[in-house]
């Protein structure tokens, strides 16, 4: 352990907003980028299902 | 090799018709030379360390304004289709294109750098290789700018994304070039410097047309 | 050998593929980034001339790092495409990009937040610094001209075209504005390259960067998929997948 209590580590020796800020953007964007993929890939399976159903139901109708 | 030549010659004459296309990338030149005093201040001292990169820069972008009709006419009257179908290999007669490109902006832009180097209080002794560093830099930069050229001619508004594509591309021709006619002020041997533009444009002539030729195919066979 | 590249071809077999694969990338980035990120910042041991500061290192290599390496990716995937014109390798290509530009803006950003405490500056002309804003160029060129043609093929070929070209030229822009850099700052104090760093200084770094590389490839992986679903949406196995699952939902 670098530190010797979680304030310091917090403080990280006065250089606490350069670090900070650096690990924050960083980790912001990969928790981003991972979240918008999700979104993208449940986006596109519901879009492909409702499209499923509704062909399902007009093919149903014509019978 | 006789349709290179003519392809050439027919690039030629097209340009030296329309004289005003040839002459808008200087007048734009030395516009935006023009500029600059204006904007920062008339000091010859001040201008005198600047001016190597300011010309530079400015040869540079009106060699880049010029790239969009590179391809376009010859896009729009369809004769860029029959030069995909002609039996010759379409880099060479894309090189013979981007050779009239050079012959009518890059090497004008180069002799006329000089002239507007006087303007600039650029000091004596760097002239020749101000002239020299763009003729063969502004070589490089028709080669490497007309694959940009060439990606987007099929494109309705292709200029600005054509600055997009090219400009960080032109950054190793504009750190020697500019490189070059500083080195040349502060006395220091200039050779390395022709020495690496010379290169890069080989590397340019031996991979660029390739790539020109796809992207041509890419833009017009859609 | 030619059955195996036309069979990783197949969208429908790289999807299969790729959710099996995909689970072991991301147990493995987690574990990695998270390994790595509290051995960096707790308790590898501050540097001697910068400090606390110098724990920027863990996240601005390995963004710097992938931003270089996705843009060989894509350019690979781009020659893939057109040699052998494998869809998916496209694909992949067109995930990739938004991806690099993203690493390449998390190097630019925690490299300018570094050199605060270091050089006192926001910015500065830093020959890495400054290959890293040309790439971030380069980056945004493939994305932009991806998204300027309105016909999908043209589209990626010619972002292949662009890639290719942009690969060639990356390693003559970084020796040219390395050489630039020399120049017209001798010999000054960049902020990576440094003598011999201590074992538990770099080993962090070591697991960092492979945690952004598993993180790359299961990002890849999972919106590759995506791209394969919302490309092949009229194919009879995509339609018999969904429906499969809808069923399964019910």
């Amino acid at each position: 352990m670098a530190f010797d209590s979680f304030y310091e580590f917090l403080a990280m020796g006065g250089h606490a907003p350069y670090v900070w800020s650096a690990w924050g953007v960083t980790a912001l964007l990969l928790i981003t980028t991972v979240w918008h993929a999700r979104v993208e890939q449940r986006q596109l399976l519901k879009g492909l299902k409702r499209r499923a159903r509704r062909a399902n139901s007009a093919r149903g109708s014509t019978q | 090799m006789i349709a290179v030549k003519a392809t050439l010659v027919r690039d030629l004459t097209l340009l030296l018709r329309h004289r005003g296309e040839v002459l808008n990338p200087l007048v734009f030149f030395a516009l935006v030379i023009t500029l600059f005093p204006i904007a920062i201040s008339p000091d010859p001292e001040l201008l005198a360390v600047i001016a190597p990169g300011l010309l530079w820069v400015a040869a540079l972008l009106a060699a880049l304004l010029s790239l969009d009709s590179l391809f376009r006419s010859d896009y729009d009257d369809g004769s860029l289709e029959q030069l995909l179908l002609a039996p010759q290999p379409l880099a060479a007669l894309s090189l013979a294109k981007v050779t009239v490109h050079w012959l009518l902006t890059g090497l004008p832009l180069a002799l006329m750098a000089p002239l507007l180097g006087i303007m600039l209080a650029l000091p004596a002794g760097s002239y020749a290789v101000l002239a020299l560093s763009l003729a063969l830099g502004t070589a490089s930069l028709s080669l490497i700018g007309a694959i940009g050229a060439a990606l987007t001619v099929g494109l309705a508004r292709g200029g600005v994304l054509l600055s997009l594509l090219v400009l960080p591309l032109y950054i190793p021709v504009l750190i020697f070039g500019a490189g070059a006619v500083q080195a040349a002020i502060l006395g220091d041997g200039v050779s390395a410097h022709l020495a690496i533009l010379g290169a890069l444009l080989a590397a340019s002539l031996m991979l660029a047309p390739w790539a020109i030729a796809a992207s041509l195919r890419i833009s017009i066979n859609g | 050998m030619w059955a195996f590249i036309h069979k990783l071809g197949s969208p429908k077999w790289f999807y299969g593929i790729s959710a099996k694969l995909q689970p072991w990338f991301w147990a493995a980035a987690a574990l990695l980034i998270v390994t790595g990120s509290l051995w960096g910042l707790a308790f590898a041991p501050a540097d001697y001339q910068q400090g606390n500061s110098f724990r920027i290192i863990y996240v601005h290599v390995p963004a710097a790092f992938l931003a270089q390496s996705i843009f060989i990716a894509m350019a690979v995937s781009g020659l893939v495409f057109m040699v052998w014109k494998i869809k998916v390798a496209d694909m992949a290509a067109a995930v990739m990009a938004p991806l690099g530009a993203a690493m390449t803006f998390v190097a630019l950003f925690s490299g300018a937040v570094w050199g605060v405490p270091t050089w006192g500056t926001w910015w500065m002309w830093d020959a890495r610094l400054t290959s890293m804003l040309i790439l971030l160029f380069l980056y945004l060129g493939v994305i932009a001209l991806r998204g300027a043609f309105t016909s999908r093929d043209s589209a990626s070929r010619a972002a292949s075209v662009l890639a290719m070209v942009g690969v060639i030229n990356i390693p003559i822009i970084k020796y040219s504005v390395d050489w630039w850099y020399t120049l017209h700052q001798p010999a000054s104090f960049t902020l990576t390259s440094r003598p011999a760093m201590p074992t538990e200084m770099w080993l962090p770094l070591v697991i960092m960067v492979l945690g952004f590389y598993s993180f790359f490839i299961a990002l890849t992986l999972m919106r590759t998929r995506s791209e394969i679903l919302r490309r092949e949406a009229n194919k009879r196995w995509v339609q018999e997948l969904v429906t499969g699952q809808a069923e399964e939902a019910r």
